[in-house]
């Protein structure tokens, strides 16, 4: 009978070998010489539209700026500029362009490049959001609103091998900037042919270490060295395969099988075996400038009496919530900008003190929380470990603020979308957030709380704190810069507290030092593909990694 | 004549279809670009808005997707800003139907032997060892099966590779993790059916005709015994064809189920709204094909 009725099915078994046939014949790739997991599938990897550090690693490596940043320190180092010169009042940058420089299509890498570069993503027409990062640029802030014409935005490209740039405040991190992908250096010609679709189009020519051998979607980018990029010689690797991965156990699967040697997404940690995982010789983690808090709505009662949002603060334990959440490095913030920032001495901060934080409450009318409205906490939904890390912290926050002061608050857990538009609509009462440096300064924090920006969040506005961050960017002198930024942070967090910080993140990565090189801490969590290369007669050697608590993944 | 009336009301629920998901995605709170970082200014969100036209009334923009749609344009993605729709689909696409092909194929292939071999062997122990299997694979769904298989054949015995996709090795685990369950479905099906056609009367004919058992089985019995699975495989193959969302993302297949529910997350309009349409349209052709095939095998359906 069995062999009757395979006889009577042929076509179907036949037309499946058939398919698994096509599948075999299928062109088989060179295996990557390194493999990196990197988080979701890009949005995007036009270095003027990305805004994830994912993306933002593999546009680093395809387009480089004028400067860079050093694997070791994350500090600016010379790039397609080679050196330049800055005015004594430290308002003029002249950059000076290596002869070297070309696309990798051959071409000479102009001044004339960098320009078109920085005016298209200050144009609002190439929805950068990050085009504000150009706004120290004299008129750029105009001309990115339409009020003044291209000419008149600080930028001067007086030799092909000469740029100028004019400033409107001598920031001591220009440089830094220089390194941002927003500023990096595009093809003009080609994104003016071909629009959006930009990157499809071949032969692309790239500015940075690497080309864009492959970008299948949700599959891989594969970067093949740019042989004619000014310092290939230092490019480590031929090949690197940059894979998006959107579940955490997978990630592990595939560094565990050896599929993958670099897994460098917090988000891509399976979360109930971080505590396993920290524990291990090839999981690194180190200090990252970015912060954990919570944002206060103080445009609606009761949070528009600093008096309540100050008890908030000193009932909340950020060392309690620290020991009992997190396990891998963080530590808990009682200011806002991470003590590990540059240019920076912070202040003190909130600490925890539930006396006072009763005392204030009543004095704002709500004795023991009696009377005390209805508030909620409002946090993202996500996959992976934040969104798990987000509401376990919601919970313990939720029955710190009832044990200390007696007051109850509902917990929201909210879509991400909605959650982002509900935040920026000032729609919430409580709301979970975080900030990550863009770079080395204190600045790209303190700068979220001024008056005019769009990601302030919390209805805030203080015009002395408006006046010191404005007056520290002014000031040449760093002791005076310093103290200005502190006496701004010490203003929100301790005095007006629009904002209570909760934890500074801790960055993180997972791979075997034995086999890959060229890795670097850093506070920027910035890791230059160039310089990672396979450390050859181990790999052979060693094989796959021995999988402990990989196999419970699930 | 018959068929030629079916695709004319395709069309215009293939319109309903895409008027809803068009109206619904867009109902949504929230937006393509509220994110936790604010743009530059208001002036980058506004440009970007009115770029992919979500600054005017929405039945113009209802019009202009119309337009783009006889044109096969889908639109540019809201997400994956350096693609479009189409873009995404021609390369997500083939994946999926090729998974969704295996797994059709790996359904069919286990799931019609069992269901057959169960049906003949009735009421004998090889008939409950075959429904009880295929039991057991209607009750293990991809969201258990698959990690189980990438825990044991993949990390474990170091078989097959625990994901990505690329050669045929990477296939077979998805295969089975998707197509497991029809199989045990397709398996039940025939057996069911069968059953009930080994009662009819031409059965008895045909064995008082002096056929044999084997013939009768086959050419006679299982025809028609095979009609309730062919109408399942229509809406069966759609769901295949256009990607599972769980195996892909276990798998970490580059298919089209994994945009299917980001975008929805993401709120990519233009992505949701085509990828639904895709899917109707697919559903839509697949039930017009099993009533062709239907005519083919049952004598007693004419089409006039």
């Amino acid at each position: 009978m069995h062999s009757l009725v395979q006889q009577r099915c042929p076509n179907i078994l036949a037309l499946w070998s058939l398919i698994l046939l096509a599948a075999a014949c299928a062109p088989q790739e060179r295996r990557a010489d390194i493999t990196i997991i990197n988080g979701a599938e890009p949005e995007s990897l036009d270095p003027a539209i990305v805004t994830g550090i994912p993306e933002m690693r593999i546009t680093r490596a395809l387009f480089d700026g004028l400067t860079r940043l050093d694997p070791r320190t994350a500090k600016p180092v010379p790039a397609l500029a080679e050196r330049w010169d800055i005015s004594p009042d430290g308002l003029v940058y002249t950059f000076h362009l290596r002869s070297n420089a070309v696309w990798s299509t051959g071409e000479p890498i102009t001044s004339a490049d960098v320009l078109w570069s920085w005016l298209r993503t200050l144009n609002p027409a190439t929805g950068s959001d990050y085009a504000g990062q150009l706004f120290w640029i004299q008129g750029a802030e105009d001309f990115h609103h339409g009020r003044v014409p291209a000419e008149q935005v600080g930028l001067r490209a007086p030799d092909p091998r000469v740029f100028q740039v004019r400033l409107t405040a001598p920031v001591p991190f220009f440089l830094d900037i220089c390194a941002f992908p927003a500023l990096a250096v595009v093809p003009g010609q080609v994104i003016e042919r071909h629009g959006d679709r930009w990157l499809h189009a071949r032969p692309l020519p790239v500015s940075g270490a690497f080309q864009l051998g492959a970008w299948r979607l949700n599959d891989r980018v594969r970067l093949v060295r740019n042989p004619r990029y000014w310092d290939a010689a230092n490019t480590a690797s031929e090949i690197i395969d940059v894979l998006p991965i959107g579940s955490p156990s997978t990630a592990l699967n595939l560094y565990e099988t050896g599929a993958a040697d670099i897994v460098w997404d917090k988000d891509l940690v399976p979360a109930e075996l971080l505590d396993v995982l920290a524990k291990r010789p090839d999981f690194h983690t180190f200090d990252f400038l970015g912060t954990y808090f919570y944002r206060f709505n103080v445009t609606r009662e009761p949070f528009n009496d600093a008096r309540v949002r100050l008890a908030f603060a000193l009932a909340t334990d950020k060392a309690e919530l620290v020991r009992k959440l997190l396990n891998s490095g963080e530590k808990p913030a009682f200011h806002f900008v991470p003590e590990a920032t540059a240019n920076y001495d912070p202040p003190e901060g909130v600490p925890c003190n539930p006396l006072r934080a009763r005392e204030l409450l009543a004095q704002a009318g709500f004795p023991e929380g009696k009377g005390f409205p209805r508030v909620h906490y409002a946090f993202p939904s996500a996959a992976g470990a934040s969104g798990n890390m987000a509401r376990k912290i919601a919970v313990e926050l939720q029955q710190m603020w009832r044990e200390t002061l007696g007051v109850t608050v509902e917990l929201r857990q909210i879509e991400r979308k909605v959650f982002y538009s509900a935040q920026s609509r000032l729609d919430f009462n409580l709301s979970a957030s975080s900030w990550v440096a863009d770079y080395n300064d204190p600045n790209t924090f303190l700068d979220l709380f001024t008056s005019s920006s769009g990601n302030n969040r919390t209805g805030w506005q203080n015009a002395e704190y408006d006046r010191l961050i404005r007056e520290a960017n002014l000031q040449t002198n760093d002791t005076a810069r310093i103290e200005l930024f502190r006496r701004a942070e010490q203003l929100l967090v301790n005095e007006e507290v629009p904002i209570v910080p909760l934890y500074f993140f801790a960055g993180f990565n997972y791979f075997d030092p034995s086999k890959i090189a060229g890795i670097h801490q850093n506070p920027l969590d910035e890791h230059p593909l160039q310089f990672i290369r396979r450390i050859r007669e181990s790999a052979m050697a060693a094989g796959a990694p021995e999988s402990s608590s990989a196999q419970s993944a699930f | 004549m018959y068929f030629l009336r079916r695709i004319g009301f395709a069309i215009p629920l293939l319109l309903l279809i895409s008027f809803l998901a068009f109206v619904l995605v867009r109902m949504a709170p929230g937006g393509p670009f509220d994110r936790e970082r604010a743009a530059a200014s208001p002036e980058v969100e506004r440009q970007l808005k009115q770029k992919y036209r979500l600054d005017e009334p929405l039945w113009k923009q209802y019009g202009y997707f119309l337009g783009n749609l006889l044109r096969g344009d889908l639109g540019p993605s809201l997400r994956y800003r350096n693609h479009t729709v189409n873009d995404i689909v021609a390369e997500a696409l083939p994946v999926s139907m090729l998974l969704g092909m295996l797994a059709f194929g790996f359904a069919l292939g286990v799931g019609l032997p069992l269901g057959f071999f169960s049906a003949v062997h009735r009421g004998r122990w090889q008939d409950w060892a075959g429904s009880f299997a295929a039991l057991l694979a209607v009750c293990i769904p991809g969201l258990v099966l698959a990690p189980l298989l990438v825990v044991t054949v993949a990390i474990k015995w170091r078989l097959l590779p625990v994901g990505l996709w690329g050669s045929p090795w990477h296939a077979v685990l998805p295969t089975i993790a998707l197509g497991l369950f029809f199989a045990g479905k397709v398996a039940r099906l025939m057996r069911e059916g069968m059953l009930g056609v080994m009662q009819s009367e031409f059965i008895t004919t045909a064995r008082a005709k002096g056929l044999g058992e084997h013939q009768v089985m086959l050419r006679h019995a299982f025809r028609l015994a095979v009609l309730p699975v062919v109408s399942y495989c229509g809406p069966l193959l759609a769901d295949l064809l256009t990607g599972s969302f769980v195996v892909e993302n276990i798998f970490q297949i580059p298919g089209i189920g994994t945009f299917f529910v980001n975008s929805m997350v993401n709120r990519d309009h233009t992505m949701t709204v085509g990828l639904v349409l895709l899917y109707a349209v697919l559903l839509v052709l697949l039930n017009l094909l099993v009533d062709f095939i239907h005519a083919a095998l049952d004598p007693r359906i004419r089409y006039a």
